[in-house]
């Protein structure tokens, strides 16, 4: 039975409303695999029983002939999002063992639509950081390895345990969050696809906030075709997130396997950073060369403030977090530290729930919004946001979409850059723009490095235009043809 | 009142207080302005709290739109800018009242800009004080530090409950003209039905900025009284704070910029924190609220919904009712009072109304501590009381009789006269009679009166008083100067 962990989520889908199997058979040969695959630290949180209970309850709902878009689908669930009555912890200290009252919207969805859930995925702590070595948990392990070696890799972050879990086939496919990168950068390193939508496409009721303005949900999943289908069902307008946008929600898998012929690609010069890896250059190029074998048009196009992105996602973020971050003071929930003064409680909660890349954003933050400095970062951090969103109104005047590579490298080793938080932010660098101009952009992988390590394209879209990038995606996954799998080693 | 008198004489010569007010009206909604959680006094500890109030993780404000339109209706009666763009900013500050570590306010676009209210002093002359601004915001929660030797008790039923703050200029000079201004505020709000304008329950409250100055010299430092809830509060805290200043200044001193508390008990204000301890509250546009943009068709049928302003209708009052300044003023400052009095005025004559309204009624009502809405005595009992006067059934001295009658529940001013038979007496033949017997009895005043007519007064009396105040007064006059022979 435990074949059944490698089938996409929409062979599962299939296979499932055919009644080759059962979604509690499904969901077994997943928990099996999850219990098989603990060493990768990608679940912070199992919940077997009750994703056996969700799936008999899908069986029922099948054998009527009723079910929803994702009946029967055992998934995972990033640990970001609140679910009622499971804790909930953003992978951090701060939040203890809080178990909410209620159910995010984009996972109450994915109930609606009749999905199983598996747990509760890893991740960077709030979501802050690009290796999930920030995580209270201990960071995910890459299944990926590099040839000939066993060095653990890093799988991304912050939403490494959805990546990880989705690339090892602990889950069909999973739920994840992308601030600066989170969603793309470890589909890139995993040899998953990872789309973060337009923002105001998904609902982030529910979703514990990092910085408001900039946090997308979106999936991450095996295939290009997987991801639309997921992010069908977590879409949507919700009256309870005034940032939500109240548009209707195409069929994205209908996108997916439609002609690209016409459309123009634009190429940002920008993104070839001095000291790119060649091998990043040659994928690329390759990516170029598909598309326009699809029948695609090629533009160089100019994005002259991406420069300044980078710096400015790192004045806005933590701007907003150090706020959003302020209601875990231990007097309602969570960790709660300290002696008999309200300082003491403050400064002991603080100090011990939250670990060190969480302290050092909210630090930056609260220092770039301080009297006498809000005009000197915070404010200019804005008007670059601006900037860099006329950069992409400019560019859409002469092309549909653009290519750009995913991440910068392939996955790193774990430790590698943890003592240089520089560094670190660098990995953000193709990803962020999309986040300040709240733009899709989608990651597929699309071949491997020397060492056999999987490495992502980046597509980036029109607000709200998702279909089409789903279309190039779809091309380039079948030009690409990257069916690699790690090796199993855990 | 004269610009002089509001000066205060110090040991060195006069000084001139300048001040200026922020008022915080809890905007009268069923909910919260930012979550469905109810709104209401007398609750139990935190039964209002919805999952946002409480600052649960990934809870998401959303406009209460309720709110925004109390707030619109506010500005238009302060005769304000109406913002057609305006923004929510966080300000940040912990406090274990404060759940989310940040309150929603409105710092640099607020809903409301500039305006201009018209405020009548106690002596019925006027003076304009400036709007600076209003802005829709959330209050706090309730620390109770008092319940526990060792803890402090927080509910958060009044977190994230709406709140428009209301900016003047420094256009007041003195505590009976903030006072005065509060008051008026309050009244414009109570029409509006913004708020409830309940000072007790701390539904509006005022923090007072005080500074002092030579006659004509630039603004002096201010101090910040935080919190002041009543209008007497207002007046000792202002006069109380002058003279610290002043104090200070003519000893050669100067006033440092600070927040300070009002002790009602001592009637003092001392110092909370000093410009120094003050927070940086690091304001910021709040990422989770889109702006708020209003539509000028909206805002138009709000301000044609608006109801009857306090000066329009004291206005009113004085050209269709005849009313003097004061009278329109004082059944203005109240819609229920304006609304008994024109009840009660309808087809009377309405500055006799008025005379009973402002005079016996309101006074009456004002000495039990009430005001007209416990009034025992309904409209259309003031509007038969005149009505009596009006016939000359009764005098405007019986009339006195029969109102303490109507207080003490006694009936309809009809059945009390009846009741009491109190009728007044036109009967000549009555009065006649009562003049005959005056008159037999003081000769010497009878001839006294021949050679001095204006000892007139002195019969005139004795014959009210020999008729139990019932004989017409008119009637009495004009017989006796026949008998008289005047």
């Amino acid at each position: 039975m435990s074949d059944l962990t490698k089938l996409t989520l929409k062979a599962a889908l299939a296979g499932l409303k055919a009644r080759d199997f059962s979604s509690v058979d499904i969901t077994k040969a997943h928990i099996e695999a999850i219990e098989q695959a603990r060493g990768l630290n990608a679940y912070v949180l199992e919940t077997p029983d009750q994703a056996l209970a969700m799936a008999a309850e899908s069986d029922g709902r099948l054998a009527r002939g009723e079910g929803g878009a994702l009946e029967g689908a055992p998934l995972g669930i990033k640990d970001l999002f609140c679910t009622d009555g499971v804790r909930s912890t953003a992978a951090s200290k701060i939040l203890g063992n809080f178990v909410p009252a209620y159910e995010s919207t984009v996972t109450s969805q994915l109930w609606r639509d009749g999905a199983v859930m598996l747990g509760k995925l890893n991740l960077d702590e709030f979501a802050m950081g690009s290796s999930n070595e920030t995580s209270a948990f201990g960071p995910v392990i890459n299944p990926w390895r590099r040839d000939g070696s066993d060095a653990a890799l890093t799988p991304g972050g912050s939403s490494g345990g959805s990546a990880a879990a989705t690339a090892a086939d602990l889950c069909l496919a999973a739920t994840a969050t992308d601030t600066g990168g989170s969603i793309r950068q470890p589909a890139a390193f995993t040899g998953t696809v990872g789309i973060k939508p337009t923002y105001g496409r998904c609902s982030r009721w529910g979703i514990i906030a990092f910085a408001s303005s900039l946090d997308q949900a979106g999936p991450i999943a095996k295939t290009v075709e997987d991801a639309a289908i997921m992010l069908r069902s977590m879409s949507g307008h919700d009256v309870k997130d005034s940032t939500s946008l109240p548009v209707e929600v195409p069929d994205f898998a209908s996108y997916v396997g439609k002609s690209v012929k016409g459309l123009r690609i634009g190429v940002p010069k920008e993104y070839r950073v001095p000291g790119m890896p060649a091998e990043i250059e040659k994928l690329w190029a390759d990516g170029i060369a598909w598309l326009k074998d699809a029948g695609c048009e090629v533009v160089e196009v100019s994005l002259p403030h991406t420069k300044y992105a980078l710096p400015a996602y790192y004045i806005v973020a933590p701007a907003e977090a150090s706020s959003n971050l302020a209601r875990y003071d231990g007097m309602r929930y969570g960790l709660r530290a300290g002696g008999p003064s309200l300082t003491d409680v403050y400064e002991e909660s603080r100090a011990q729930g939250f670990g060190e890349e969480v302290k050092r954003r909210i630090l930056i933050g609260t220092y770039v919004l301080s009297a006498g400095y809000y005009d000197a970062y915070y404010l200019k951090a804005q008007k670059v946001r601006r900037r860099i969103a006329d950069d992409f109104d400019q560019a859409w005047q002469t092309c549909d979409a653009l290519l750009t590579p995913t991440a910068p490298s392939a996955a790193f080793a774990l430790g590698e850059q943890s003592d240089d938080p520089i560094a670190m932010y660098l990995n953000d660098i193709f990803t962020v723009t999309t986040n300040l101009a709240g733009l899709p952009g989608l990651s597929l992988p699309a071949g491997r490095d020397a060492q056999g390590l999987p490495l992502g394209l980046q597509l980036i879209g029109r607000a709200l235009d998702e279909g089409t990038l789903f279309s190039l995606a779809g091309a380039l996954e079948k030009a690409a043809g990257f069916t690699a799998k790690a090796d199993r080693w855990w | 009142m004269s610009e002089k008198s509001k000066l205060i004489q110090g040991r060195t010569g006069p000084w001139e207080i300048v001040l200026g007010l922020e008022i915080h009206a809890q905007v009268a909604s069923n909910s919260k302005l930012f979550s469905g959680a109810a709104v209401g006094f007398g609750a139990g500890p935190n039964e209002q709290v919805a999952l946002v109030d409480a600052a649960m993780p990934g809870m998401l404000p959303v406009i209460n739109r309720h709110c925004v339109e109390q707030a619109v209706r506010a500005g238009l009666g302060l005769n304000a800018q109406i913002n057609l763009w305006s923004r929510f900013d966080r300000k940040n500050y912990f406090y274990p009242d404060l759940p989310q570590g940040y309150q929603i306010s409105q710092f640099k676009d607020p809903i409301v800009g500039e305006g201009v209210v018209e405020v009548e002093r106690d002596d019925g002359t006027t003076f304009i004080v400036g709007v600076e601004r209003l802005h829709l915001e959330q209050d706090a929660g309730k620390s109770i530090h008092d319940l526990d030797p060792n803890f402090t008790y927080v509910d958060l039923n009044r977190a994230g409950t709406a709140l428009m703050e209301i900016v003047s200029k420094p256009d007041m000079r003195s505590s009976e003209e903030a006072a005065s201004y509060v008051k008026k505020i309050r009244t414009i709000l109570r029409y509006l039905g913004a708020c409830d304008g309940d000072m007790e329950k701390g539904n509006l409250r005022a923090d007072v900025n005080v500074s002092v100055r030579r006659p004509g010299a630039e603004l002096g430092t201010r101090c910040e009284i935080k919190n002041v809830n009543s209008y007497r509060y207002i007046q000792q805290a202002i006069e109380y704070e002058a003279r610290r200043q002043i104090e200070i200044l003519e000893d050669g001193g100067s006033i440092h910029q600070e927040t300070r508390l009002f002790d009602p008990t001592k009637i003092e204000t001392r110092s909370m924190r000093s410009k120094e301890e003050a927070h940086d509250y690091r304001y910021f546009p709040d990422p989770d609220l889109l702006p708020l943009v209003l539509d000028p068709a909206w805002v138009q049928s709000i301000k044609d919904s608006l109801p009857e302003l306090p000066d329009p209708k004291r206005k009113r009052f004085e050209s269709q009712y005849g009313l003097s300044h004061y009278d329109a003023g004082v059944l203005v400052a109240d819609q229920a009072r304006a609304a008994f009095y024109e009840q009660a005025a309808a087809g009377r004559d309405a500055k006799l109304v008025a005379n009973w309204t402002v005079n016996n009624l309101l006074g009456r009502l004002a000495e039990n501590g009430g005001d007209i809405e416990t009034s025992p005595i309904p409209p259309e009992d003031i509007a038969g009381l005149v009505k009596l006067i009006e016939d000359g059934v009764i005098s405007s001295k019986i009339a006195k009789e029969v109102f303490d009658h109507m207080w003490a529940g006694e009936g309809a001013p009809a059945q009390v006269v009846e009741k009491f038979g109190l009728v007044q007496i036109t009967d000549t033949g009555a009065i006649e009679a009562s003049i005959d017997k005056i008159m037999a009895a003081n000769p010497d005043k009878v001839e006294a009166a021949k050679e001095r007519p204006q000892a007139l007064g002195w019969f005139v009396g004795q014959v009210m008083r020999d008729t139990g105040g019932k004989a017409n007064p008119a009637a009495v006059n004009e017989i006796l100067k026949v008998k008289l022979g005047l």
